[in-house]
C-alpha cells in the first residue's frame, strides 16, 4: 500500500509537465496549427524558470516567466507560419532546435547552481502517508488538472471555443463568415507556447532542482504524441498523460524492486508510449466516426487568396 | 558559448584569437592542435565537465604551445565519425574521444589520418594510431563502498547506471565488495536508465529506489539529480560522480569521486610535441592522482573516515586490490579463488555481478 502510494506520487510528478505541454498543443492543434516546437519551447521555459527562481527565489514568478519565454518563442513560430504562411512542420522543428540551443547558451553559466523545489500546497497533508497521493503536490499538478476542465469547458461550452474549433476544422468557412483565422490561431499558438513554457519550468521547479542542458530529454515529443493518442480530447489527454507517466515510472520501480516486470528491457519501456500512440492511431483509423479524427485543417497554412 | 556540436567551428575560431593575447606567436614552430570530443555538455558538473577541466589543464600548462578545441553533446553513434573527421581535417594532431561509445567511430576514421594521434577513453579497441586511456574509477567506488557499508541502516544501496557496460558493472561490483567487507548483509540494486543525461529520469529512478528501502544512492550517470533527491528525502547519503557535487547536496554528499584527467592529457600532449607519442593503454587511478576523492562530509563519523582512508591509501600503496578473491558471483558460485587478483583484462570485460548485487533481469 505504501509503495503504491509512493509510485502514484512519482507518477503524478512525471506526468504533470507532459500533461501541461500536451494541453497547450491540443488547443493549438484544434485551431488547425501543428507546432512541433514543443520540446524547444519547454527548454526555453525551463531555463527561464530556473534563472528567475535562482535570482528571485520566487517559484510562482518563475512559472510565469517560464510561460512568458514559451510564449515569446511561440510568437516567432506564429509570425513565420501564420503571417508568412511558412511550412508548419519545418518551422516547428526549427523552433525545437532553436530552443535547445538557445536554452543551452542562456544556461551555460548556471550549471553548478542548485535551486529549491516548489513546496506542496498543503504541507500538512503532504506528510500524511495516504492523503499525500491527493494533496501532496505543488501548484503545477493541480493547475494541470484544472486546465483539463477549463479547456474542455472552453472548447465545448463557449462561443470562443466554437470559433476556435471552426477555424481548425474549416478555415475558409470561418473566414467567409467574418472570423479572423490568423488572429484566432495567433491566440491559440501563444497559449500553447505559454503552456509549454510552464511545462518546461516544472523540470527545475518540481522534479530536479538544477539546470542541465536538454533536461526535458524528449518529453516535448511525448506531449505531441499524447495529443494524437488522446484524439484531441482533453479528458482522454488527462488519462493518457497519467498512463504515459505510469509507464515511464513503473519501469524504474520495477527495476529497483525486482519482480516480473523488471524483465522487460528498458528500450521497450521507452518505446511503449509511442507504440501506444500508433495503436491508438490504428484504432482511430479503423473507426468510421469522423469526430475522433484530427482537425481537418491541421497543419495547412491559411491562404484565403487561393 | 557553444550551442551544439555544430557550434564548434566558432570555438575553433575563438581559440585562434588566443595568440593575439599572447603576442609572441611569430616564428615559432607550429602549434599543436588538440581536439576533444565530449558525449555531453561541459556544464554537466560531472563526467564531461571533468574532461573539459583536463583540457583547460593542458592549456594552462603548455600555454602558447598548444591550441585546443572541443565539440560537446556528440551522440554515441555514426554522427561521431563526422566529428572525428572534421577535427582531423581542421588540423588536430591529437584527438581525445572521451566516451566509451565513440570507439567504433575512432577505429573507423583513424586509418584515414595516419599522422594524427587518437586516444579513446574507457575503450578496448587499439590501432596503430589509436591509444587507450582509462581511469581506475573502481578504486574510488571502493572507498565509497566502505562508507556505505558503515553508514547504511537498511544495508541496501541503489545504483543508477546508464548502460550495463563493463565500466559500469565493474564500478557496481567494486562498491558492493567494499561495502560487504564491512557489512556482509549489504546488497545493491542497479537500475539502468539507458541514457547519460536525463536528470528527471535519474531523479525518478532515485525516488523509485528510496521508496523501496534503500538509504544510500550511488550513480554512474553524469549529473547531480540523484544526490538532490537523496537530500530531498533525507536518506543517509550519496556520492558525487565525476566532480565534487557538494554544492547540490551539502548535507548529503558523503564524498565524491573526482576525475582528474589533466595529468594524463598533459603527458600525451607533451609526447606528441616531442614526437615520442605511441599508442598506449594506460589505466591510472588514485596513485597517479587521475582519480581523486572529494572531501568527506562532516556527518561521516571519524572511525568511518579512518576506514575509508585506509581503503584509499591501501590502493595507493598497492596493499589493497578490491578485486582480490575469494569473489563469488551473484548466484554464489566462486569466480575468483582466494588470494587471486583479477587481471586488468578480466576487469575491463567484466560482465557478471558479484555477490550482493541484485542483478537486473
Amino acid at each position: 500500500m505504501d509503495l503504491t502510494i509512493a509510485i502514484l506520487v512519482t507518477v503524478v510528478g512525471a506526468s504533470t509537465p507532459i500533461l501541461i505541454a500536451a494541453l497547450g498543443e491540443l488547443v493549438v492543434e484544434r485551431s488547425g496549427v501543428l507546432n512541433l516546437g514543443v520540446e524547444g519551447m519547454m527548454l526555453l521555459g525551463a531555463i527561464a524558470g530556473f534563472v528567475v527562481q535562482f535570482h528571485t527565489g520566487n517559484h510562482y514568478l518563475a512559472l510565469i516567466c517560464g510561460a512568458g519565454a514559451g510564449m515569446a518563442a511561440s510568437l516567432i513560430f506564429g509570425f513565420l507560419t501564420l503571417s508568412l504562411s511558412a511550412n508548419q512542420t519545418a518551422t516547428g522543428l526549427a523552433l525545437t532546435i532553436f530552443g535547445t540551443g538557445f536554452s543551452a547558451l542562456a544556461g551555460a553559466s548556471y550549471s553548478a547552481r542548485p535551486v529549491s523545489l516548489m513546496s506542496p500546497i498543503f504541507p500538512e497533508l503532504a506528510a500524511h502517508p495516504v492523503l499525500r497521493v491527493l494533496f501532496g503536490y505543488s501548484f503545477p499538478a493541480y493547475f494541470a488538472i484544472f486546465m483539463v476542465f477549463a479547456i474542455w469547458f472552453f472548447l465545448k461550452k463557449t462561443r470562443a471555443g466554437l470559433i476556435l474549433r471552426a477555424v481548425g476544422e474549416n478555415d475558409l468557412s470561418a473566414h467567409s463568415i467574418g472570423y479572423s483565422v490568423v488572429k484566432v490561431r495567433y491566440f491559440a499558438v501563444m497559449f500553447g507556447g505559454a503552456m509549454a513554457g510552464i511545462a518546461g519550468a516544472c523540470f527545475p521547479l518540481t522534479l530536479t532542482p538544477q539546470w542541465a542542458e536538454g533536461m526535458t530529454a524528449g518529453r516535448g515529443w511525448i506531449a505531441v504524441a499524447l495529443v494524437v493518442f488522446a484524439s484531441w480530447r482533453p479528458f482522454r489527454l488527462l488519462g493518457g498523460a497519467y498512463l504515459f507517466g505510469l509507464v515511464m515510472t513503473m519501469e524504474l520501480y520495477a527495476k529497483a524492486g525486482g519482480g516480473p516486470l523488471s524483465a522487460i528491457p528498458s528500450e521497450l519501456w521507452a518505446a511503449l508510449p509511442y507504440i501506444a500512440t500508433i495503436v491508438v492511431l490504428v484504432l482511430i483509423s479503423l473507426r468510421r466516426d469522423a469526430s475522433t479524427n484530427a482537425p481537418a485543417c491541421l497543419g495547412k497554412p491559411f491562404m484565403p487568396s487561393n | 558559448m557553444t550551442l551544439s556540436r555544430r557550434g564548434f567551428i566558432k570555438v575553433g575560431g575563438a581559440a585562434m584569437t588566443l595568440p593575439l593575447l599572447g603576442g609572441t606567436a611569430f616564428g615559432q614552430a607550429e602549434k599543436l592542435k588538440i581536439g576533444f570530443i565530449y558525449v555531453g555538455s561541459i556544464n554537466d558538473n560531472g563526467y564531461n565537465y571533468a574532461h573539459n577541466q583536463g583540457r583547460l589543464y593542458v592549456e594552462e600548462n603548455l600555454g602558447d604551445a598548444v591550441e585546443t578545441m572541443f565539440v560537446e553533446n556528440v551522440p554515441e553513434g555514426p554522427d561521431c565519425e563526422r566529428v572525428v573527421r572534421e577535427l582531423a581535417q581542421q588540423g588536430c594532431k591529437l584527438i581525445f574521444a572521451t566516451s566509451f561509445g565513440f570507439g567504433d567511430s575512432v577505429i573507423k576514421v583513424a586509418p584515414e589520418f595516419p599522422d594524427v594521434a587518437f586516444e579513446h577513453a574507457t575503450g578496448y579497441m587499439k590501432a596503430d594510431n589509436v591509444g587507450l586511456y582509462n581511469a581506475r574509477f573502481y578504486e574510488g567506488r571502493a572507498v565509497c563502498g566502505v562508507i556505505a557499508g558503515h553508514m547504511s541502516k537498511t544495508a541496501k544501496a541503489g545504483y543508477i547506471g546508464s548502460f550495463p557496460i563493463p565500466e559500469v558493472v565493474m564500478g557496481i561490483n567494486s562498491f558492493v565488495l567494499a561495502a560487504r567487507q564491512v557489512n556482509p548483509e549489504f546488497t545493491i540494486t542497479p537500475v539502468y536508465i539507458s541514457t547519460w543525461n536525463d536528470p528527471a529520469k535519474e531523479a525518478d529512478a532515485a525516488r523509485a529506489m528510496i521508496d523501496q528501502g534503500i538509504d544510500i544512492v550511488a550513480q554512474h550517470t553524469d549529473g547531480p539529480a540523484a544526490l538532490q533527491v537523496a537530500a530531498e528525502r533525507g536518506i543517509v547519503g550519496g556520492f558525487g560522480q565525476g566532480a565534487d557535487m557538494s554544492a547540490f547536496a551539502p548535507e548529503t554528499q558523503l564524498t565524491a569521486i573526482i576525475d582528474h584527467w589533466g595529468p594524463h592529457y598533459l603527458a600525451s600532449a607533451k609526447a606528441v610535441i616531442a614526437g615520442t607519442w605511441a599508442p598506449g593503454d594506460t589505466w591510472e587511478g588514485l596513485k597517479e592522482d587521475v582519480v581523486q576523492m572529494g572531501p568527506y562530509n562532516a556527518k561521516v563519523p571519524a572511525d568511518v573516515v579512518t576506514a575509508a582512508e585506509a581503503m584509499r591509501t591501501g590502493q595507493i600503496d598497492g596493499s589493497v586490490h578490491i578485486f582480490t578473491g575469494p569473489i563469488n558471483d551473484h548466484t554464489g558460485t566462486e569466480r575468483v579463488a582466494a588470494g587471486v587478483t583479477m587481471t586488468d583484462g578480466e576487469l575491463l570485460s567484466m560482465d557478471w555481478y558479484v555477490e550482493g548485487v541484485i542483478p537486473p533481469a
